[in-house]
């Protein structure tokens, strides 16, 4: 009853809209402070690219110091001044580089580029609405996230660097302005940040949450709707209940560093000068930085695994196998990530009883991942795969996500962690499972619903060359890091000249240096590909890739409101792919089984006595025919 | 005639150029792969005159590619304007899926024959070889089942490539396999959350069992960018620290109120004796830290405000070690591994695990803790005067 009503609202809306149409929007309201959920997914992409830009390009220069720790490149002082003295990136520099490398990598691409991005395009679209449930709020989370970037970038400026004690920001070496450089101001500016992008987190999960459970068109239950839809949701629903705790750590480290209390400090001597915190616990911050940071890695990869399913199935031309079983995979990753997040603190010096409890939970978590994984596969098997660039990715996606998730199992269990934890398997694990992961679902998504963004397609043989080299490049970066990992080489060092046992080592940084140069110059790839394409790309059909679910069924011109007419109705699943019995290889969410009679199953009909009925006789009838021929 | 020969010529060159495409990054992975068993620092470099000749170098690359992609488009038209269908991308991109397996397989064999070997030697400790037994049956399960997946997925991949005769095979589930493989990896991860749990509970457990000789108490204190090292005198016992004992002759804050901290012994190296339980108490004074000891398989953090403890014991001294390794340099260290600051790549502190008579040797030429400078400090009258009550809080005071 309520999808009706609220489909009634729509159409309501929609007349209204009529009018409106009329009057020509500004540019600054129809380009800067949209409220269109289309514009403002852009407008999350594009930022999000912007930083992954800038962030890959932080990692090519500390990959330069790690390849070349005694080398000087006079270059490096000229572009980065103080920070690169006599041609070499200074220590603390190293530190900070790699510092907001992932806090930009992790939450302002991987979390507000992707969610922002996919989440506004796509839930509106996919389950016919209009528009979010909220347009003020959702042009309100865009711009607190516009902020928070800028923030973070302008700690570049300020005299000492920016934060430097890992995006973890473990305290006390982050509460300390004086333990080292980056702790001052650089950290000021990176707390300040994170508030704001939280808060725009959070008001887009509240808008996320609302628009899927409110305003889902007429026949659009929960279970018809596309794997995407699921992952966005409970990726929100994550993000929602996570973030806040966050919040509250980052306020009492603020307190801490700004207002002498000690929530996280006890029994400090620093340089020789004892300092006058005590009764505050550093395991503290942790245990609330974790109960964020470990559901934060799956808000990061549940939108790629959705985003994969649907490009999969989409370009297997066959049903995503087993759809009950990806989104109860989906539910039980949710549930179950908020009770894991000790794993990462197995060697901080937590009560060891906790850590073996942690174990259990984490190790369990694998069961929903393999589950996900299986199906997949079991998605292409007998299908008739199309390689759309979108579907390289998804592939890529999910080859990372077994690659980077088996390693997993290792880091999970608290015997094997104690010497594993914080080497480069950690880095090859995290950057493979979730990193390349969940970047290779974005850019699936990119290339999938690229027509549907920009009413263009994208170039087709320069997203394969763009896949071809990220992939291998990706492998060739952090396959070899498990090695070294095992071999007990610590992250976050600044050179590996000091330890004759790392020294080694060199060569293979070296060549993954170049390999990640490479992987790095095939961006150059996507851009060229991703810019000219919104400009002079081929004219996008309305259903450039047959595709069942309800954005297809809008016009390639954007209008405010989505659909011209009425917002269609939902009678089927969305992945009618290669039905026998249809005459295409896809049956959209919008053609009623009285149209397909041909087609249809007696497992369609599980709740509809009556749709049963009628398609026995329509088979009987059929069967009687052929008697009679 | 000659028009279809051009065309023939024309396919040959753009394999040749797909080939050269896909060569570029192969061959990078070529030569830095033969440099790698060379494990020389100095390498041949490529001469480094200045950027502007990568930049060209890149441009070029992208004119390349840009050539190629017009090669490949005319190629493409001139398919289309003979009424055949135009290049078949589905199935190249198949072939490379099998191209990429292949290769794939090859390297990561590779990586783990070349690579592999030069992770960590054997445990040198009791619990390690536990953990490393851990290791290996985690490595098997996990790598069948990374072949396994790869390989099903590259050759589906390629196997159902696509083709406009055939039709998917519409199967949206079936509850059968989707228990089975629910339940399988659920099993396998029982088994070895099981395994591991109990491991952990015994290698955590920091308290000596009746009947065992008590363990030697070892005090290692973190500070930036240093490890400090405190060894307990003829009681075995290690005194109180607190950190507002702190000054320039007492480092660490030992609390001289107690007797135990009288014979209390500093350290510039840790020695160890062979085949004894070594209780490590761990902390820091400034910012956490990570007390990591590879070859013993030990890591603990050292968290200020936070004492906390690691038991283990060394099986293989420093000397057997190098023997075994081939290597007369080689030392047992202590890393710093987690993120302290500007010099915690360099925080490093010898292990030296020797025999129990080496060790008591060793021992009994180490300096008290409690200095001459540090007894003025604390305005100690006579070395061996018990203090009185008096002393003490002038020491509190100090």
């Amino acid at each position: 009853m309520s999808t009706l009503a609220v489909h009634d609202h729509g159409v309501a809306h929609h007349d209204d809209h009529g009018h409106e149409h009329h009057h020509n929007q500004s540019f600054l309201s129809k380009y800067v402070f949209s409220m269109d959920h289309k514009m403002i997914s852009k407008q999350f992409l594009i930022t999000g690219i912007t930083m992954a830009v800038i962030a890959m390009i932080l990692s090519i220069l500390f990959r330069i110091q790690l390849a070349y720790p005694d080398k000087t490149f006079p270059l490096l002082t000229t572009l980065l001044g103080r920070f690169a003295p006599n041609g070499r990136i200074s220590a603390d520099f190293y530190l900070s580089l790699v510092t907001i490398h992932g806090t930009i990598m992790v939450f302002f691409v991987l979390t507000a580029g992707l969610s922002g991005t996919f989440a506004n395009l796509l839930i509106p679209l996919q389950i016919g609405a209009r528009d979010m449930a909220s347009p003020f709020m959702n042009m309100l989370s865009y711009w607190f996230f516009f902020i928070a970037s800028v923030i973070m970038l302008s700690s570049f400026l300020v005299q000492k660097g920016p934060a430097s004690g890992g995006w973890t920001i473990y305290p006390p070496l982050s509460a300390l302005p004086k333990a080292m450089p980056g702790s001052g101001m650089g950290m000021t500016l990176w707390l300040v940040s994170m508030v704001f992008f939280i808060a725009s987190s959070l008001i887009g999960g509240i808008n996320y949450v609302s628009t899927v459970l409110n305003m889902r068109t007429k026949g659009m239950d929960l279970w018809k709707m596309p794997l995407t839809i699921w992952a966005l949701f409970l990726t929100a629903i994550l993000g929602m209940l996570a973030f806040p705790v966050l919040v509250a750590g980052v306020v009492l480290l603020i307190f801490d560093r700004s207002f002498g209390t000690s929530f996280y400090l006890s029994d400090i001597v620093l340089n020789g000068v004892q300092q006058p915190y005590e009764g505050g616990s550093p395991i503290l911050f942790q245990h609330l930085f974790w109960f964020l940071g470990h559901p934060e890695v799956y808000i990061v990869i549940m939108p790629a695994m959705g985003i994969s399913s649907e490009v999969m199935s989409v370009n297997s031309r066959k049903p995503i196998f087993g759809y009950h079983a990806m989104v109860y995979s989906l539910i039980g990753i949710t549930v179950l990530s908020f009770i894991v997040w000790g794993h990462h603190m197995f060697v901080t010096g937590m009560n060891p009883f906790l850590g073996g409890v942690f174990m259990i939970t984490t190790l369990i978590i694998a069961v929903p991942s393999a589950v996900k994984t299986f199906n997949w596969l079991a998605t292409l098997w007998r299908g008739n795969i199309r390689f759309t660039p979108a579907m390289l990715f998804a592939i890529g996606m999910v080859s990372f996500f077994i690659s980077g998730g088996l390693t997993g199992i290792f880091l999970g269990n608290a015997t094997l962690d104690i010497n594993l934890h914080d080497t480069y398997f950690v880095v090859a694990h995290f950057h493979l499972v979730m990193g390349s992961a969940a970047i290779f679902g974005m850019l699936a998504g990119v290339y999938h619903w690229f027509p549907k963004m920009f009413g263009k397609m994208m170039d087709e043989k320069l997203g394969y060359l763009h896949f071809w080299l990220t992939f291998i490049g990706a492998y060739l970066v952090f396959f070899p890091m498990h090695f070294m990992g095992l071999d007990g080489v610590p992250r976050r060092y600044y050179a590996f000249t000091e330890f004759v046992s790392m020294q080694r080592w060199l060569t293979v940084n070296t060549f993954v240096t170049w390999a990640a140069i490479m992987a790095a110059c095939a961006q150059v790839a996507f851009l060229y590909n991703f810019i000219t394409s919104i400009f002079i790309g081929k004219k996008a059909t309305q259903n450039p890739w047959e595709s069942n679910t309800l954005e297809w069924t809008t016009p390639v011109e954007h209008l405010h409101g989505n659909w011209p007419g009425e917002i269609p109705t939902v009678y089927r699943w969305p992945y009618d792919y290669s039905k026998p019995g249809a005459e295409e290889d896809y049956i959209p969410q919008t053609v009623p089984f009285s149209q397909t009679m041909s087609s249809n199953l007696p497992t369609d009909f599980e709740d509809n006595p009556k749709g049963l009925e009628e398609l026995n006789k329509f088979q009987s009838t059929l069967k009687a025919n052929e008697q009679v021929k | 005639m000659g028009f279809r020969n051009f065309i023939k010529s024309k396919t040959l060159l753009s394999f040749i150029t797909a080939f050269m495409l896909l060569g570029t990054n192969v061959l990078m992975a070529q030569t830095e792969a033969a440099a790698t068993p060379g494990g020389q620092p100095d390498a041949p470099q490529v001469d480094w005159t200045g950027v502007s000749y990568y930049l060209l170098l890149f441009f070029l690359i992208c004119l390349g590619i840009a050539v190629v992609g017009k090669i490949l488009k005319i190629y493409d038209l001139t398919l289309k304007i003979q009424g055949k269908k135009g290049m078949k991308w589905n199935t190249v991109m198949a072939v490379f899926c099998l191209v990429f397996l292949a290769v794939g397989l090859y390297g990561a064999y590779w990586s783990f024959t070349v690579q592999g070997s030069m992770t960590l030697p054997e445990a040198a400790s009791v619990h390690g070889v536990k953990i490393d037994e851990m290791f290996t049956v985690t490595t098997v399960l996990t790598m069948i089942v990374f072949f396994a997946t790869q390989i099903l997925l590259f050759t589906f991949l390629f196997n159902y490539r696509h083709s406009e005769k055939r039709r998917a095979h519409f199967l949206p589930h079936n509850n059968t396999i989707e228990k089975v493989w629910t339940i399988a990896p659920a099993i396998v991860l029982t088994i070895l959350v099981v395994f591991g749990f109990f491991t952990w509970q015994k290698i955590m457990d920091n308290t000596d069992a009746k009947g065992e000789v008590a363990s030697i108490n070892v005090d290692i204190t973190g500070h930036q960018f240093a490890w400090e090292l405190r060894y307990p005198g003829k009681d075995g016992k290690l005194g109180p620290k607190d950190f507002k004992m702190v000054s320039a002759a007492n480092k660490l804050g030992v609390n001289f109120k107690k007797k135990s901290s009288f014979d209390d012994l500093s350290a510039d190296t840790m020695y160890l004796p062979v085949n004894r339980s070594v209780r490590l108490n761990i902390q820091a004074q400034d910012v956490i830290h990570s007390v990591y000891m590879p070859h013993f398989r030990v890591q603990l953090n050292a968290v200020p405000g936070l004492p906390t403890f690691f038991k283990f014991t060394p099986t293989i001294t420093t000397a057997q070690m190098r023997t075994k390794l081939d290597d007369p340099k080689f030392e047992y260290l202590v890393y710093c591994n987690k993120i302290c600051g500007g010099g915690h790549y360099n925080m490093q502190k010898v292990v030296r695990v020797v025999t129990e008579a080496e060790y008591q040797a060793w021992l009994s030429r180490q300096k008290p803790y409690l200095t001459d400078q540090l007894r003025k400090e604390l305005h100690f009258a006579a070395a061996d005067q018990p203090k009185t009550g008096i002393q003490n809080r002038l020491a509190l005071n100090n």
